[in-house]
């Protein structure tokens, strides 16, 4: 799978739980989930599993918490899959 | 007493998501034609309870789906979406705005919700949060499982989404529980503590809420095959109460706030009263003292400076228990009446069931609607009248009665703890 086409799927996974909708136009590896996206922060649990369902990995908690940006997501998702 | 407009409270919005009716002018015009909502329930069916049938309001998810953001959408049990359906239905019935999401200057300090439930999210709590942890799967829950189990889902619920800033909170009184909220919010009113204030009752969809009651052998068995014909209170043949759920919420405000906005008024809530029976003298956790029923019922009439022989209906409990014919003589006790001489009484629950926590709201909101149109609705499936009951036949309204000039109702809950509520609606007219 392509970074690309994991960086599609992350999007497509986080897209339900964006307030700021406007944000997603340009969104990018470096647009930030919480602040530019406005994810609620509780939602982030909600978040992983669903990476995790849709790659086939496990995501340890403490590799949540390097998750900042969409892609700090693509970035641990490559390295689970490859 | 006197009250000033400050301390008279109006209902000037409503929503109601009921077995029978998604909207207040689907309501009316089901309970005017006498309209069942009961059908029969595929997992009390599947899971084999004596009673299997229910009243459980349709088309809610796409009434939904068109409401709710898809996120908002995941953290909503059935409770959840019934009570934030009604919520932003009475809140724009009233005429006001739903505020956006991204807004941080739409907190309205002056409203606020009490918007209670029964027994809570059971469909959360059966379907995902026992199965999954005695999988060793909490993780699986997510983040959304606390805010739909906790006791106040649904008042937080609605809180977030019209960005309350008043007293926002949930009661809990069993049966009586959707009657006290509404007394609740006037109260709050009266005091000056709140312009607004939006109240009443849900209870979600779950055969797990209603599998207690079937053990209890309360619910309606006899009638699987016919659902229209199970809800049968004040009749003979009355056998247990029909399991029902849904939501009534109506926007409470200060008849001050309500001319200053020129809103549009349904009725005067004239005033209410709640107690408990001790569960002594006939009380107990399942029944009612009938000492305290009539006593909550006179409190109610003298704080809304009623006379009894003012009440030109009464909207019952009356669930299809044994407990129909001691309810209908406490009504008789309460207002002085004797048999022939009762106003008309009716029974909502025989077209939707009997829908717990919410059952106090929806069927205050069938009180307003009939006062506000002018009826009283049908008490269906109670052509053989229980022999009790039978000095009273005469009040029984086997269709609908038009009334235009009605001008009092008094609606009562009562529920398991022995605990009684009662509000005395007034008909609107400046």
């Amino acid at each position: 799978m392509s970074q690309q086409e994991v960086f599609e799927r992350v999007v497509k996974i986080l897209t339900p739980y964006v307030k700021n909708h406007g944000a997603l136009d340009g969104v990018a590896m470096g647009t930030h989930i919480l602040d530019d996206l406005k994810v609620n922060s509780a939602r982030l649990v909600d978040v992983v599993l669903e990476f995790e369902d849709a790659f086939d990995i496990e995501i340890a908690d403490d590799d949540v918490d390097t998750v900042q940006t969409v892609g700090d997501a693509v970035t641990l998702i490559e390295g689970k899959i490859s | 007493m006197t009250r000033d407009d400050r301390t008279r409270v109006v209902i000037t919005g409503m929503g109601v998501v009921a077995p029978n009716g998604n909207s207040p002018h689907d309501f009316a015009l089901a309970l005017r034609k006498g309209r069942s909502g009961i059908r029969v329930h595929e997992r009390m069916l599947e899971c084999e309870f004596g009673s299997r049938v229910a009243g459980v309001p349709r088309g809610v998810d796409e009434i939904a789906s068109a409401t709710f953001d898809e996120d908002e959408l995941m953290a909503m049990n059935s409770g959840h979406r019934f009570a934030s359906i009604a919520a932003l239905d009475a809140w724009r019935d009233g005429g006001l705005p739903r505020p956006e999401p991204d807004d941080d200057s739409a907190v309205d300090w002056g409203s606020g919700c009490v918007i209670g439930t029964g027994i809570g999210g059971m469909d959360t709590t059966g379907e995902r949060l026992v199965p999954l942890t005695n999988a060793k799967k909490v993780r699986r829950l997510g983040s959304t499982a606390v805010e739909q189990v906790m006791a106040s889902g649904i008042s937080a619920r609605v809180g977030g989404l019209l960005a309350l800033g008043n007293q926002v909170t949930t009661n809990s009184s069993a049966c009586s529980t959707g009657t006290e909220a509404i007394y609740e919010g006037v109260l709050r009113i009266r005091r000056g503590l709140a312009d607004r204030m939006l109240c009443g009752g849900a209870e979600g969809e779950s055969h797990y809420i209603w599998a207690g009651f079937d053990a209890m052998r309360v619910l309606c068995r006899r009638f699987n095959d016919e659902p229209e014909r199970a809800s049968r209170p004040m009749s003979a043949s009355a056998g247990g109460f029909v399991a029902g759920c849904g939501a009534g919420v109506v926007l409470l405000e200060s008849l001050a706030s309500a001319r200053t906005r020129g809103a549009h008024i349904y009725a005067e809530v004239a005033g209410g009263d709640v107690n408990c029976g001790g569960q002594r003298g006939g009380g107990s956790m399942t029944a009612p003292n009938p000492d305290g029923v009539r006593r909550c019922i006179r409190a109610a009439l003298a704080d809304a400076a009623v006379d009894a022989g003012e009440v030109g209906a009464i909207n019952g409990h009356l669930t299809a228990t044994g407990a129909d014919p001691r309810e209908v003589s406490a009504w008789a006790a309460a207002l002085e009446r004797k048999p022939g001489h009762l106003p008309p009484i009716t029974s909502t629950k025989s077209m939707i069931g009997h829908t717990l926590g919410a059952a106090g709201a929806i069927e205050s909101i069938a009180c307003v609607l009939m006062l506000h149109e002018g009826f009283v609705h049908p008490s269906i499936n109670c052509e053989d009248v229980h022999p009790e009951i039978e000095p009273h036949a005469a009040s029984i309204p086997h269709e609908a009665l038009e009334l235009p000039g009605l001008e009092v109702i008094v609606k009562a809950g009562f529920g398991f703890g022995d605990v009684n509520a009662c509000l005395v609606f007034r008909k609107w007219s400046d």
